[in-house]
């Protein structure tokens, strides 16, 4: 449960002479291999999340062109790898209006982690505070986000955002806040839970007793104890909110049709599947590798910090 | 054992109730339903007064919500605005479809999980444990709707095996249900295996070893008899979740079924039928749960009824 946790491959070490060998002399001398072996799938998430964000952050140079660019005599192009005319220019082949599928990925990117991103800060803060006064103070307040966690469960969050969005409009940010302030539920439900055990240990009644006030005792000895399980739950959650964005603009409710996202690429798909099955085939597994990349990151963080929390 | 019962009861009212307030009020956000169905005409002001009137909207709006709640109380979930159908008969007719949806995807989930997990947490630590581990977290990264497609796009469009959207006859379930079932086969799995090697670990199976009983004697009458109970569950507190899955996968599909009729009906506007299609979705997840939550504490009385809600 605590921050400090070694991760395998790190721990300090003896050598052969039994002086002890610091750890980051030793990640730096063949360590980061090592690493690697004893980590193989926080290694591939952080690959796969790394990519996204570089794709995001660098769109403009990495894009080989204008992703908004129609090209009416290049419309449904074949991918490069595919084309048997030799006329392609796309290396994955040209959407319905001809512009160019990878660099609409690429910029698609950009979406998708804003969402996922910005839509858990909002959860994760949200979440945590009433969490923890849920837990700590207890009595009606406790009730209140029970029952609010019984709420978001019955109510299907995809048929709420519809609603939602037919009255506000779709765009980016009314999904994050929407996102936000439904998720909430979810961390608050951990954070209650693990505030409730700990409060009971031993060191928080010897502040107590030492005379802590309420907040101090919350802020300082136990948020630092459940930052971890909200820090998993946080990157748990980034993959499941680019599903939901995903999903939400699928059916033609959530970003603007006309920024590039990955939901918005494989509606626009819909029609040209047996005609051009790489326009539903490359933005879906944008989307899959990426969430996988999240999940194999978050799965990883739980392991490594606190094995107790499952979500 | 009776005030948990009660306690229980009363929690599921509330959480009804909340959702009841919560969908009236926003779906009369998002329009006026009688703008909506005179969209195509010029209608005089006498012809939108009298639908408004009609329709009951004229009336204050607490007004309303206190003629849907009685209405509720007596399951009258009022008719509809387009078609004038009752919306009882119209979730009645719907509901069908997707509850078959939902328990071909779940029968597809536990058919997979289940192998998967088990030999999962037997073979710990193994190439085999990796496969399945890896499985599963690529089952809970697919976008369910993504499924749908590159399944009609291999199975529909490039080999011709099965119809790529519709309902009627058992070729139209294969589809749908693998979608939604490899999805949910994805989490069951982590599940299963999470629950097995809780299990495996406890004493009374090294004692069950130790009697030289055969190993899968002790894997399935011992281990996984005991694993049930938390993967039972977790599979009713995920029934929302199921019944959500299939509002998209009914989409990509076109299947009949609740969740498209109340997508169709927040589109038209169609107040009574949004609303009663969620108070059912509502529902019948808030029951599922309730008996989750009591037969978990008639199986296992460990937890003490009436204790902490975590």
């Amino acid at each position: 449960m605590s921050l400090q946790q070694t991760v395998p491959g790190t721990e300090d070490l003896k050598d052969s002479t039994g002086t002890e060998v610091p750890a980051r002399q030793r990640l730096r001398a063949g360590g980061f291999w090592r690493f690697i072996r004893k980590n193989p799938s926080g290694v591939l998430g952080m690959i796969l999340v790394g990519t996204v964000v570089i794709c995001a952050v660098f769109a403009p140079w990495i894009a080989p062109y204008n992703p908004t660019e129609a090209s009416l005599g290049e419309r449904l192009a074949d991918p490069i790898f595919a084309d048997e005319t030799g006329e392609s220019r796309y290396l994955l082949g040209g959407d319905p209006l001809g512009r160019d599928l990878l660099s609409r990925i690429i910029y698609g990117a950009r979406i998708s982690l804003q969402v996922g991103i910005f839509g858990v800060l909002i959860a994760a803060v949200l979440g945590t505070i009433l969490g923890l006064i849920a837990g700590y103070v207890g009595k009606w307040f406790d009730d209140f986000i029970m029952r609010a966690a019984d709420v978001q469960l019955a109510f299907p969050f995809i048929l709420f955002a519809i609603i939602i969005m037919s009255v506000l409009g779709g765009g980016i940010w009314v999904i994050v806040v929407l996102l936000g302030i439904t998720y909430w539920v979810g961390f608050a439900r951990i954070v209650r839970g693990q505030v409730v055990a700990l409060k009971q240990l031993e060191y928080v009644e010897a502040a107590k007793a030492s005379g802590s006030t309420g907040l101090r005792i919350v802020l300082r000895h136990i948020f630092p104890n459940v930052f971890s399980s909200v820090l998993v739950l946080a990157t748990l959650f980034t993959a499941e909110f680019i599903l939901l964005e995903a999903s939400l603009t699928f059916l033609g409710l959530g970003v603007d049709p006309t920024i590039p996202s990955w939901g918005g690429m494989l509606s626009d798909s819909r029609n040209y599947i047996d005609s051009a099955w790489w326009t539903a085939v490359f933005p879906g597994v944008a989307i899959m590798l990426t969430v996988l990349g999240f999940n194999l990151l978050g799965d990883w963080l739980r392991d490594r910090l606190d094995p107790n929390i499952k979500a | 054992m009776a005030k948990f019962i009660l306690r229980r009861l009363f929690h599921a009212v509330i959480v009804v109730f909340v959702i009841s307030l919560l969908i009236f009020f926003s779906i009369r956000l998002t329009g006026d339903p009688v703008a909506v169905m005179f969209a195509a005409g010029e209608p005089s002001q006498q012809a939108i007064d009298n639908l408004t009137a009609e329709l009951g909207l004229d009336q204050p709006i607490w007004v309303q919500y206190g003629i849907f709640l009685r209405d509720l109380i007596t399951f009258d979930l009022g008719t509809s605005f387009r078609t004038g159908q009752s919306v009882s008969s119209m979730v009645a007719a719907t509901i069908g479809p997707t509850t078959l949806l939902a328990a071909a995807g779940m029968a597809v989930a536990i058919l997979i999980a289940f192998p998967v997990g088990i030999v999962s947490a037997v073979k710990r630590g193994t190439v085999l444990d990796f496969g399945g581990r890896m499985f599963s977290l690529i089952g809970i990264s697919f976008p369910n709707f993504w499924l749908g497609i590159m399944l009609i796009l291999i199975f529909a469009v490039m080999l011709g095996w099965f119809p790529a959207s519709g309902y009627g006859t058992p070729q139209h379930f294969v589809l749908p249900a693998i979608t939604l079932g490899l999805i949910l086969s994805g989490i069951l799995s982590r599940l299963v295996r999470s629950s097995m090697l809780e299990v495996l670990n406890q004493q009374y199976i090294a004692t069950a070893h130790s009697k030289g009983l055969r190993s899968w004697v002790v894997i399935f009458r011992h281990g996984l008899r005991n694993a049930l109970i938390p993967t039972v569950t977790f599979m009713g507190v995920q029934f929302g979740g199921l019944l959500a899955g299939t509002v998209i996968i009914e989409q990509v599909f076109s299947w009949p079924g609740l969740g498209r009729m109340i997508i169709d009906a927040i589109n038209a506007r169609d107040y009574p039928v949004v609303q009663g299609g969620v108070i059912v979705l509502a529902l019948i997840t808030v029951a599922v749960n309730l008996l989750v939550d009591l037969s978990y504490s008639i199986l296992n009385p460990r937890i003490k009824a009436g204790g902490s809600d975590s």
